[in-house]
């Protein structure tokens, strides 16, 4: 991800936003005191012990604090408390998320792994939009008018939650932060709502009804499943970097059998990462492409004698076309996308007859080909390029790998 | 039915009757069967299951057999025991099985799904339970928190008749020794199962209240995705398995000799840590080493691993590197800690004349030491074009003479005993040459010709 230096206005619109309601909450809550204190506070430490779980987060993770956010939602969406009506307005609400998260965050800045800004606001914000859409018609006695006590509250309930998720997700596109549309970026995050997501809500919603009938001991027996929840997503997203780190060895085997130079693949998955965000590949296609050029040069392990300085670029067509297949063979072993596999296989093949990631593959194989180490002839290797846009590379391709190049769009990745 | 024990199917036998004269209650005229609750339950059990059926839902792995117990434990929350025993029972029927027979499985899983969620209902019936759920006549408040107590302990009996059965079952069917079949079975299940009791215990609050069904399948759903993300990681594990026989691969691309060689030494290195009595998390690590032990050829060049004829002691010295770059290869793949040593020093010899760094005794790590006899082991047994693989007894001899100067007697010991207890399949242990290369006559690279100091292998041809 790069992250650019000065916010868009998006961002800082929306981190105003959710400074101004906070601070009108709680100015709010201050001048007239808080109403039944004894459900502001186990919500309050819900919310709090749910960030506070923030500890052991991967980095990237979607959600890092699920029983913070149900806890929040929930506070939002709650009505009456043991069969009794509850009178907390949204002011309230904001004032305890807040509150709790202030609190939580102290042990994180201290050691400098907070929350961001962002994400401290896009919190606030969605818990403020579920509040309005649900305690004005409750106090009102609206809800109660139109869906009674029944099922059809609970329909309601959970079409709240939807709403919340949409605006939620509207919100984090908005601070992606990436230089990408905002069409593509709505659309990975909506995507990404599969995740734990859908967990993180049902829980608010089933806790808002839970404390409805039982009362405040629903929280901690509702909180018991959703942690198990996040244990299970932390052990898969353990596992599935240990993938990665397999198969970014696998892909460095060539490095040290002397097949290729030093940091090639992933020099080539980091830049072709890059050119696909730049063309506007979705997150799954991505992810093929990266494993893609990490793989692509596996099949030189089949030459009985290394290629000068691991340029498959200078060979026969007919050679390299031989590596491509032999590569594409061992990735399918690996029980990675079969997409990837195909990736590998084309990537010896004319641009036409090429999906777009094994267009990027092949562009940017042959740039840190003819770049050799360092940058220093990267000017004459995007010339080379050029030249080869009649049949090789993919004149979009190429131009896309010149902006990325030209921006220095390039974080290094530590090689896995 | 076939291929079950006598003891196995008068088990099964058994189950069934139980189960059916626990059910038959519920359909006697007075009995107030909730059949509505029960149909209910009994169909959502059923959709449940079908992921792990249907290949389009689920994908190839099931949701584990997790998925479901807080269902079934709502179901004994809510029903009384004869209705209790019904719900498992389609679901269970229709559910899909890893292995044959699967008729016999299935009719067993039912039986014993429906006896332990019987069991679990009786309980919480006995302990008062269904009164502390709250609105069943005239809204009353469910009791809390009072109501946890006879949900942990229907939660407790519903993981011990679990275990039990489950127990009884390997007993007569896998043919399981007694001591071993109940190890660790209710130990490790009683934490999700109380988990599971606390999400069950509150959609059957739910359930009774004025909100309705509805809003206690939402309890579910984080239990359901928690399952169905347990799935994931297990074939996202399974592709990482892939990933590391692809590494093999990558050898085997280069030198035709190692084909299947790898993952028969991981086989016999895992043959030698059950006999040890590691742990599991150890076992696998260390058949990983043995799988992954020589990754480092890909470093050597083609050329050398390819050639007919004697080596150079040039030559030597660069297949010697093998052990460092296979450490260096993998260097990158954190879970491997311990599986890395072994890599590095799978050429140790015990007293200390080995490469790469002529470690001696119990200074060489007890996985490397593990994987120097299954590889000897295996380089002696299988076939290659130069010469005939040998029998398991001659080659078994051939260790226990280098123990103590080459290999750690405990290991030798133990892969003996291994051997002697589940046998050696040799049926893998064929040359197949590369891709149109034929085997012609040649020397493996990594046996030291006679008179050049000890031998790398033991039982060369002489």
């Amino acid at each position: 991800m790069t992250r650019p230096v000065h916010p868009p206005p998006a961002v800082l619109a929306i981190r105003g936003a959710a400074l101004v309601v906070a601070v009108v909450a709680l100015a709010h809550t201050l001048w007239n005191g808080v109403v039944e204190p004894g459900h502001a506070l186990a919500f309050g430490i819900l919310v709090a012990v749910g960030e506070l779980a923030r500890w052991g987060a991967l980095p990237g993770e979607r959600e890092p604090a699920p029983l913070g956010a149900a806890g929040a939602l929930a506070y939002a969406l709650l009505g009456r408390s043991g069969g009794q009506d509850t009178a907390h307005g949204v002011l309230q609400v904001v004032t305890v998320v807040v509150a709790a998260q202030l609190l939580a965050s102290v042990p994180h800045v201290a050691r400098g792994s907070g929350p961001g800004p962002d994400q401290a606001a896009r919190r606030v914000l969605a818990v403020a939009f579920a509040a309005l859409c649900f305690q004005p018609l409750h106090h009102s006695g609206r809800s109660e008018r139109w869906f009674g006590e029944g099922p059809h509250f609970a329909l309601f309930l959970f079409l709240l939650l939807v709403l919340t998720a949409l605006c939620d997700a509207v919100l984090a596109a908005a601070t992606a932060g990436t230089a990408r549309p905002f069409g593509p970026r709505l659309r990975d995050e909506l995507r990404a709502l599969s995740g734990i997501g859908p967990a993180v809500g049902a829980t608010g919603a089933v806790m808002a009804l839970g404390v409805a009938v039982v009362g405040l001991w629903a929280l901690p027996v509702l909180c018991v499943p959703l942690l198990l929840t996040q244990v299970s997503f932390r052990r898969y997203a353990a596992v599935r970097t240990t993938y990665r780190q397999t198969i970014a060895s696998l892909a460095r085997s060539t490095e040290i059998a002397g097949y290729t130079p030093h940091g090639h693949a992933r020099r080539v998955a980091d830049l072709a990462t890059a050119v696909g965000r730049e063309l506007g590949l979705p997150g799954p296609e991505l992810t093929v492409l990266e494993y893609a050029a990490l793989m692509h040069d596996i099949g030189q392990l089949s030459l009985v004698d290394p290629v000068a300085d691991g340029a498959t670029t200078a060979l026969a067509a007919a050679e390299q076309r031989r590596i491509a297949l032999l590569g594409g063979a061992v990735v399918r072993l690996t029980g990675v996308d079969p997409a990837v596999a195909v990736v590998v296989e084309q990537q010896a093949d004319p641009y036409r007859d090429q999906q777009t990631s094994a267009r990027i593959v092949r562009a940017v194989n042959a740039y840190d080909d003819l770049c050799g180490e360092g940058v220093k002839g990267s000017l004459r290797a995007l010339e080379q390029l050029r030249l080869g846009t009649g049949h090789d590379y993919q004149p979009q391709v190429v131009e896309a790998l010149a902006r990325v190049l030209a921006r220095g769009g390039l974080t290094r990745a530590g090689a896995g | 039915m076939r291929g079950i024990s006598g003891a196995a199917r008068a088990l099964i036998l058994c189950a069934v009757l139980c189960a059916v004269g626990c059910a038959l209650p519920a359909l006697s005229p007075g009995a107030h069967t909730p059949w509505g609750t029960l149909g209910l339950l009994a169909a959502l059990h059923l959709v449940c299951e079908l992921p792990g059926r249907c290949r389009l839902l689920g994908g190839p792995e099931p949701a584990g057999s997790g998925s479901f117990f807080p269902l079934l434990l709502a179901a004994a929350f809510l029903l009384p025991p004869s209705a209790a025993v019904l719900v498992a029972v389609p679901g269970a029927l229709v559910g899909r099985v890893e292995r044959r027979p699967a008729a016999a499985r299935r009719i067993w899983r039912a039986a014993q799904l429906a006896l332990t969620a019987g069991a679990a209902s009786w309980t919480h019936g006995f302990l008062g339970g269904p009164v502390t759920l709250g609105g069943v006549a005239g809204d009353t408040l469910p009791d809390f928190p009072y109501a946890l107590v006879p949900a942990c302990a229907t939660a407790l009996v519903f993981s011990l008749v679990l275990a039990a059965l489950d127990g009884a079952i390997l007993v007569t069917a896998e043919r399981v020794a007694l001591g071993h079949a109940w190890r660790g079975l209710p130990a490790r299940s009683v934490g999700p199962h109380l988990v599971h009791a606390l999400a069950g215990l509150m959609m059957a609050v739910l359930w009774r209240s004025s909100y309705g069904p509805l809003s206690a399948l939402v309890v579910l759903l984080p239990m359901y995705i928690s399952c169905w993300v347990f799935a994931q990681y297990h074939r996202r594990h399974a592709a990482h398995r892939n990933t590391i026989r692809a590494l093999v691969q990558a050898v085997d691309i280069k030198d035709g000799y190692t084909r299947g060689h790898s993952e028969r030494v991981g086989r016999a290195s895992e043959l030698i840590a059950r006999e040890l009595g590691m742990e599991e998390s150890r076992m696998e690590a260390l058949r990983f080493a043995g799988i992954l032990h020589d990754v480092g050829k890909l470093g050597v060049p083609t050329r050398v691993l390819r050639k007919d004829g004697p080596l150079t002691p040039e030559e030597r010295r660069v297949i010697e590197l093998h052990p460092e770059y296979g450490h260096e290869i993998v260097r990158g793949i954190g879970f491997l800690d311990e599986a890395r040593a072994a890599i590095l020093h799978h050429h140790e010899r015990l007293d200390g004349s080995g490469y790469p760094y002529g470690l001696a005794g119990d200074r060489i790590p007890e996985f490397a030491r593990v994987v120097a006899v299954a590889d000897a082991f295996d380089a002696m047994t299988s076939t290659r074009s130069y010469r005939p693989g040998r029998p398991v007894p001659a080659a078994v001899e051939e260790l226990r003479r280098c123990a103590g100067s080459q290999f750690d007697p405990r290991m030798v010991g133990a892969l003996a005993c291994a051997l002697d207890r589940h046998g050696w399949s040799a049926a893998a242990n064929t040359v197949t040459s590369d891709e149109g290369r034929t085997g012609l006559p040649r020397q493996r690279a990594d046996v030291r010709p006679p008179a050049t100091g000890p031998a790398d292998r033991p039982g060369r041809p002489r």
